[in-house]
Order: C-alpha cells, then sequence, then structure tokens
C-alpha cells in the first residue's frame, strides 16, 4: 500500500500548483486567490502557484512604506502553527516533498542528523533575512527588500526562476550574477538534500522555525506513554531529523513524519489532533520520567 | 505544561492570529499580499 503521508504530500503539491496553464504559458497566475497564503514554503512566482508563499507575503507586508509588521500574514501563520504545528511539514509543504525526492538520489549518505548547533541556522535566516533585512534596510522609496527569497530561498529559483526564465526571453536576457547566484546556491542546498535527509528544513528554513515553536501547543501532538514505553531506543534510531520522541515528542525539530510511531514495538508513541488523539499518554514527558 | 494551561494558551493564541487577520485585513495588507503576487517576483527568480 502507497505511504499515506506521500500521498498527501503529493496532493498538497498538486493542489498548491493546479494554475496548470501557468506552466503551459510561462507566466503567473493573477487570481484573486493570491491574496491568500497556503501553509507550506511553495513560491508565488512558481507558474503553477494558486495561492501565496507565506514567507513571499510577510517580506512583501515587512518591506512595504506603509507598514513594519504584517497582522494578516502573521496572523495566518499562527492559525496554521496553532493547528497543525509543523505537521505542515512532514505532510502539507511542496518543498519538503521535493527534499525527500531528492534524499531518494543514490548516494553516500551522512551518518547522524547533523550537528544541532547548526540547527540554529534557520532561526538566523528567520530573524535576519525574512524580517531585519526588510523592516530596517528600506531603498530610497522605503521599500525593504525581501532578502530571504532573493539570496536563499532555493523553492523560488527551481520551481519559479528557472521554468520562468527558460519560458520568458525577455528574462533569460536580464538574468545575471544575481541569478546564477541563485542557481548555485539552491544546487548546492539541493545537493545537501540528496546526502542529509531534508538539509534545508534543519537548518535554514524560517517557515520550520516558526512552525516548530507551535509544536508543543499545536491541536496536532505526540506524546508517549510511560507505562508500554520498553526504552529500547527503536524510534530514536529511526528518527531523521535527530529527535528522541520518547524524551521530547513535541520537539521543535520533529516533522510528524511518523517513523517512530511505525517503529516503536509497544505502541508507547501516539499522534494526533487533540480531543480525537490515540494511543502515547496525555502527558507528553512521561516516558522520560518512567 | 498541564493540560488546563495548555488548551487557555491555545485559546488565547487563537485569538490573537483570529484578530491579528482581522487587523491585516482591515488595513489592507490582503491586496498588498495579492499585488506582489500577481506579478512576477524579481527578487524571487534571481533577477531583482
Ligand atoms: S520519526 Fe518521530 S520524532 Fe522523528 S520527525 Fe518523525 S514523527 Fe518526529
Amino acid at each position: 500500500m502507497a505511504d499515506r503521508r506521500r500521498v498527501i504530500q503529493w496532493i498538497a503539491l498538486i493542489a498548491n500548483n493546479a494554475y496548470l496553464k501557468g506552466f503551459a504559458e510561462g507566466r503567473v497566475y493573477r487570481g484573486s486567490l493570491k491574496s491568500i497564503c497556503v501553509p507550506g514554503l511553495n513560491c508565488y512566482s512558481c507558474p503553477g502557484a494558486a495561492a501565496s508563499c507565506p514567507l513571499g507575503a510577510l517580506q512583501a507586508v515587512l518591506g512595504d512604506y506603509r507598514y513594519k509588521f504584517s497582522f494578516y500574514v502573521v496572523g495566518l501563520m499562527m492559525g496554521f502553527g496553532l493547528v497543525f504545528g509543523r505537521l505542515i511539514c512532514g505532510f502539507l509543504c511542496p518543498f519538503g516533498l521535493m527534499q525527500e525526492l531528492f534524499y531518494k538520489i543514490p548516494s553516500r549518505k551522512a551518518a547522524g542528523s547533523g550537528a544541532r548547533w547548526l540547527r540554529w541556522g534557520k532561526y538566523v535566516t528567520l530573524a535576519v533575512f525574512v524580517i531585519a533585512i526588510p523592516v530596517f534596510f528600506r531603498g530610497d522609496l522605503g521599500i525593504g527588500e525581501p532578502a530571504f527569497c532573493k539570496y536563499i530561498c532555493p523553492a523560488g529559483t527551481i520551481t519559479a526562476g528557472l521554468p520562468l526564465v527558460a519560458a520568458q526571453p525577455s528574462l533569460r536576457e536580464a538574468a545575471g550574477g544575481l541569478f546564477a547566484f541563485k542557481v548555485f546556491a539552491a544546487a548546492a542546498i539541493a545537493a545537501a538534500c540528496v546526502v542529509i535527509y531534508r538539509f534545508f528544513c534543519k537548518f535554514l528554513c524560517p517557515l520550520g522555525a516558526f512552525y516548530g515553536f507551535f509544536n508543543r501547543i499545536a491541536l496536532y501532538r505526540m506524546s508517549c506513554d510511560g507505562n508500554s514505553c520498553v526504552r529500547c531506543g527503536a524510534c530514536s534510531r529511526v528518527c531523521r531529523m535527530g529527535v528522541d520522541p520518547s524524551r521530547e515528542p513535541d520537539s521543535a525539530e520533529c516533522i510528524r513524519c511518523g517513523d517512530c510511531l511505525k517503529a516503536c514495538p509497544s505502541s508507547a508513541l501516539g499522534a494526533g489532533f487533540e480531543f480525537v488523539r490515540k494511543g502515547g499518554a496525555k502527558d507528553a514527558g512521561e516516558c522520560a520520567r518512567g | 505544561m498541564s493540560e488546563k494551561t495548555g488548551n487557555i494558551l491555545r485559546a488565547a493564541l487563537f485569538l490573537i492570529a483570529l484578530a491579528f487577520v482581522a487587523a491585516g485585513v482591515s488595513r489592507g495588507e490582503m491586496s498588498t499580499v495579492l499585488r506582489k503576487a500577481v506579478t512576477v517576483c524579481l527578487e524571487c527568480i534571481g533577477i531583482g
């Protein structure tokens, strides 16, 4: 049977990019749905994008000369985070799926899940490139540049830059040093994703950093039942995000992929939305204390 | 965090999120997002 998570990831990717005409014509969708943000990383300049990327939208408002804060986008992102937490990363984010497909490319894989201190990188990206630069470094017209989109975002380069530049001669002519830099950065990130599982999620993604804050209080949570847990360590060995779910089932690093739930021999781990959650325990720290 | 505290915190944050969305919509942020998203974002694609 096909992996349920993989099916949902594909459905999310297709739903995010349902404007197929855009791919055929090499232009972006111009309808009013674009005023709404999707929860995952999906560039609004991708020819298929049917709605807006939350990070692009956030920088657009923060960089507007009239505003210094975006109530609308932050409110939407908080809502997504409060319901799903990083379930969004594991199930709904198109670039999350893309990274997992890169990881399927046969190669030597990095041992372990990467240096822990490097994980701070995603919080730095959020604070500096998504927030500080658009708000504080404004041009003559008072407009701040969307620095994350401009210098880092690989989704923008891969799903928007490459297809649009290929389709439109005028963009091809305009492509210069910055485009070359972005292509190089995207290729480097993609190559890192081939050897390190979800490299971008772990070390760079500002959206993952934001949603990670909500894993502890989101409606969707995981828990561990200390009475059933046999402390075999199978869950932490199988986790490719470097989490020990028996100790920290609601870790900010957990993308809710569910691999640990399948690996647990005693069904001690549980996951689900509040009120309908099955398995695990009510108290999230229970296994660690047992 | 106890279950009760978690529920109260979550409900309070939901209300704040709702209020934020309403405030953002009322001051025209949705149209800023729309305006940016319906044209090719030159920074996103590495041109601007
Ligand atoms: S294996 Fe478990 S702890 Fe690790 S990311 Fe997946 S759901 Fe979270």
